[in-house]
């Protein structure tokens, strides 16, 4: 067998991302159920507690509240938690923890505290219901104190998790159910309306990616698109397609994290193209898109030709029905049809 | 009990069974969408509770609801439907597998935050005692809620309120990949009952008859405004967690041991040896409950999918 250079999977970068840091650092440990031998419910773990043992991979019971106000404790004195909660949608049961408690220690005592800790989350919707598919990004933007990682390929997912368990303060990570699986180069994205895209491997060396610069995924002229995790494949197939079939020039870019944003990359390509189209899984309402948008809207409307569009989930908590999901979630075709509307006008 | 009842309660288990095998082959066929959580081997519990219950009585459930939902008497095709996502479905194919419900049947819902159904399943029974219509509320978790803090919320709730409810744990000795050893220090989930003030009882949960008995004498005192109790059921999980989880972090022994156990064969011999049933009796029910099941997956089939505008109107903001 040839050796195996980089990583194309994102399951596999973000698990060479905690291999690396705890044998770096012994501070680093990770909490979570099914986390042990299992290896996690989206096997990102697997095989870490072989490695390191019980003691630094923790198993937890059914306990969100005590996961992540355990990381909080031990962060305060000295460790480096590394919190997976296995659906996202599962944060609300430990939101004080983390909207009252990690967020805010670091200015209710005065700066003597820092909180360490990454909390590892996954979104996105995939035929399991209202209460296992939300995309809850836009919670953590709202409250201060924590920091929010989105990665959508390999590269990211390794670089941006480094860099998230080295940091001194909260790091809300999200990852993208459906894109743990993703290959690369040109690979398959498993079970996203047949996508194929290129997905930037993961080296096996070392390296971290600082919070609050995006990557600019494609370059282009006639518009510019922000987009985040699953989004940023599916704004890149229709960028090819408006290319191919209409000759239309589309500027794709990914902000990485959400906090810090990468404003200036935003706003200078907005300034060149004239137009924004954002697109973003959670619900429209109040949700990543707005912000941005309205950053935009603040800082560079006279660069405008045409009003922002935001692309995201219809304002309804996520149907089962395939037929229904397929409809509330931003589809290619949706995210095709606003790009032109916002280069009709 | 009159045999009537032991038909019955027979008929019950056999229809949950028969019901998730089909289901399972149906969902390797790729028809059934989503994901799934199945009862198969804890069906003695469903029904031991659910045969004492009034139709107007209350249950929660949880994310592996398909059981509960049939013990309490609702009507199979409309699971089936839900299942198939389709319109026709208990929940009009918005809930799916995890969030199965039937108000009209007494169901208020499964769910999938674990843990989350018990407080509400202590505001029905709030609302019973107040209403004062003599329903009671049977409110069934796995062993794995037992460690989230709405457990023990809810507990203490209903037990200081001495609301009219049963908690039914059902220790089937794993929360998805673990072990109940790793997530809980004592031997019996029941012992915690007394931390609350209440009584708590471990009963074979394979043992329909068991379960029923307790559960009887349990619903009688929560109706009569004594409060109520934990129940905690040991049973076993015959297949993985969920749909692609093969469970291979079971040991085999432990597997077979409970195959042995199979709450259903345990059932049919003791009605065997009691005279109730004979071949031909069982072969009867058998063809029975097929053929509803049958019917089920046609008319799940034949049905419409939800139609995507009125899917939008169910939220009012
Ligand atoms: C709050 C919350 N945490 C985690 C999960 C993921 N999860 C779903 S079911 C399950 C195991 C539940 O175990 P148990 O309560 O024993 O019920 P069982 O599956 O054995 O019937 C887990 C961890 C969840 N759905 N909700
Ligand atoms: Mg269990």
């Amino acid at each position: 067998m040839p050796e195996i250079k980089q990583i194309d999977t994102i399951a596999e970068a973000l698990r060479e991302a905690l291999r690396e840091e705890m044998q770096r650092d012994p501070a680093v440990i990770l909490l979570g159920e099914d986390i042990g031998e299992f290896g996690g419910a989206f096997q990102v773990t697997r095989g870490l507690i072989k490695e390191f043992g019980k003691e630094r991979v923790r198993n937890t019971p059914i306990s969100e509240t005590a996961i992540i106000g355990t990381a909080i404790g031990a962060a305060l004195t000295g460790m480096r938690p590394v919190a997976e909660i296995q659906y996202a949608d599962f944060l609300t049961c430990c939101m004080d923890q983390i909207v009252n408690q990690a967020a805010k220690i670091r200015l209710m005592t005065g700066g003597q505290a820092k909180v360490p800790i990454v909390i590892r989350a996954q979104v996105g919707s995939a035929t399991r219901g209202a209460q296992h598919g939300q995309s809850v990004e836009a919670w953590f933007m709202h409250t201060p104190g924590l920091k929010v990682a989105v990665p959508s390929t390999p590269y990211e997912a390794k670089g941006l998790l480094k860099m998230a368990i080295r940091d001194d303060n909260p790091v809300m990570f999200f990852e993208h159910k459906l894109l743990y699986g993703s290959r690369s180069p040109g690979g398959k994205l498993k079970g996203t309306e047949g996508a194929v895209t290129t997905v930037k491997p993961a080296p096996y060396e070392e390296y971290t990616i600082p919070f609050g610069k995006a990557d600019v995924k494609k370059e282009g002229k006639d518009v510019t698109v922000v987009a985040t995790l699953l989004m940023v494949h599916k704004a890149l197939r229709v960028a090819e397609r408006l290319e191919k079939e209409e000759g239309i020039s589309v500027e794709v870019i990914d902000p990485c994290t959400l906090v810090p944003l990468d404003e200036e990359t935003i706003l200078n390509s907005v300034k060149k193209t004239g137009r924004l189209v954002v697109i973003s899984e959670d619900c429209t309402r109040g949700g990543v898109g707005s912000e941005i948008a309205a950053i935009v809207a603040e800082k560079a409307l006279d660069f405008l030709d045409a009003p922002i569009k935001r692309v995201g989930a219809l304002n309804t908590p996520i149907p089962f029905a395939p037929n229904v999901e397929k409809h509330v979630i931003p589809s290619e075709e949706r995210i095709f049809l606003a790009i032109k509307e916002v280069l009709s006008s | 009990m009159e045999k009537v009842k032991l038909l019955k309660i027979y008929r019950k288990m056999l229809e949950i069974r028969r019901f998730e095998e089909k289901l399972y082959s149906l969902f390797l066929t790729g028809i059934v969408p989503g994901t799934m959580h199945q009862y198969i081997g804890q069906e003695a519990i469903a029904v031991g509770v659910c045969e004492n219950l009034r139709e107007n009585d209350y249950i929660t459930t949880t994310h592996r609801g398909h059981g509960h939902y049939l013990a309490k008497g609702a009507p199979l095709k409309e699971l089936m439907a839900e299942l198939f996502a389709k319109k026709t479905g208990c929940c009009r194919g918005m809930g799916g597998s995890m969030h199965i419900a039937k108000l009209s049947s007494g169901i208020l819902g499964g769910g999938g935050i674990v843990g989350a159904g018990i407080p509400i399943a202590c505001g029905a029974a709030l609302s019973a005692k107040i209403r004062k219509k003599g329903q009671i509320v049977a409110c069934f978790f796995g062993d794995g809620a037992v460690n989230t803090g709405a457990f023990h919320e809810g507990v203490n709730l209903a037990a200081v309120w001495k609301l009219p409810i049963i908690f039914v744990c059902e220790n089937n000795l794993y929360a998805f990949s673990t072990p109940i050893k790793e997530a809980v220090a004592i031997e019996n989930i029941a012992e915690r009952a007394r931390g609350y003030g209440i009584p708590g009882i471990a009963v074979n949960g394979n043992d329909v008859l068991e379960v029923y008995e307790i559960a009887y004498q349990a619903i009688k005192k929560a109706r009569e405004g004594r409060g109520p109790t934990l129940i905690e059921c040991k049973t076993y999980r015959y297949k993985g967690h969920a749909r692609f989880d093969p469970g291979t972090y079971r040991p085999r022994e432990e597997v077979e041991e409970w195959l042995r156990k199979d709450p259903l064969v345990l059932y049919q011999r003791k009605l065997i040896e009691m005279g109730i049933i004979d071949e031909k009796k069982s072969e009867e029910i058998e063809q029975e409950v097929r053929k509803s099941i049958e019917e089920a997956i046609k008319f799940a089939k034949a049905s419409p999918e939800p139609d995507i505008k009125n899917s939008l109107e169910y939220v009012y903001a």
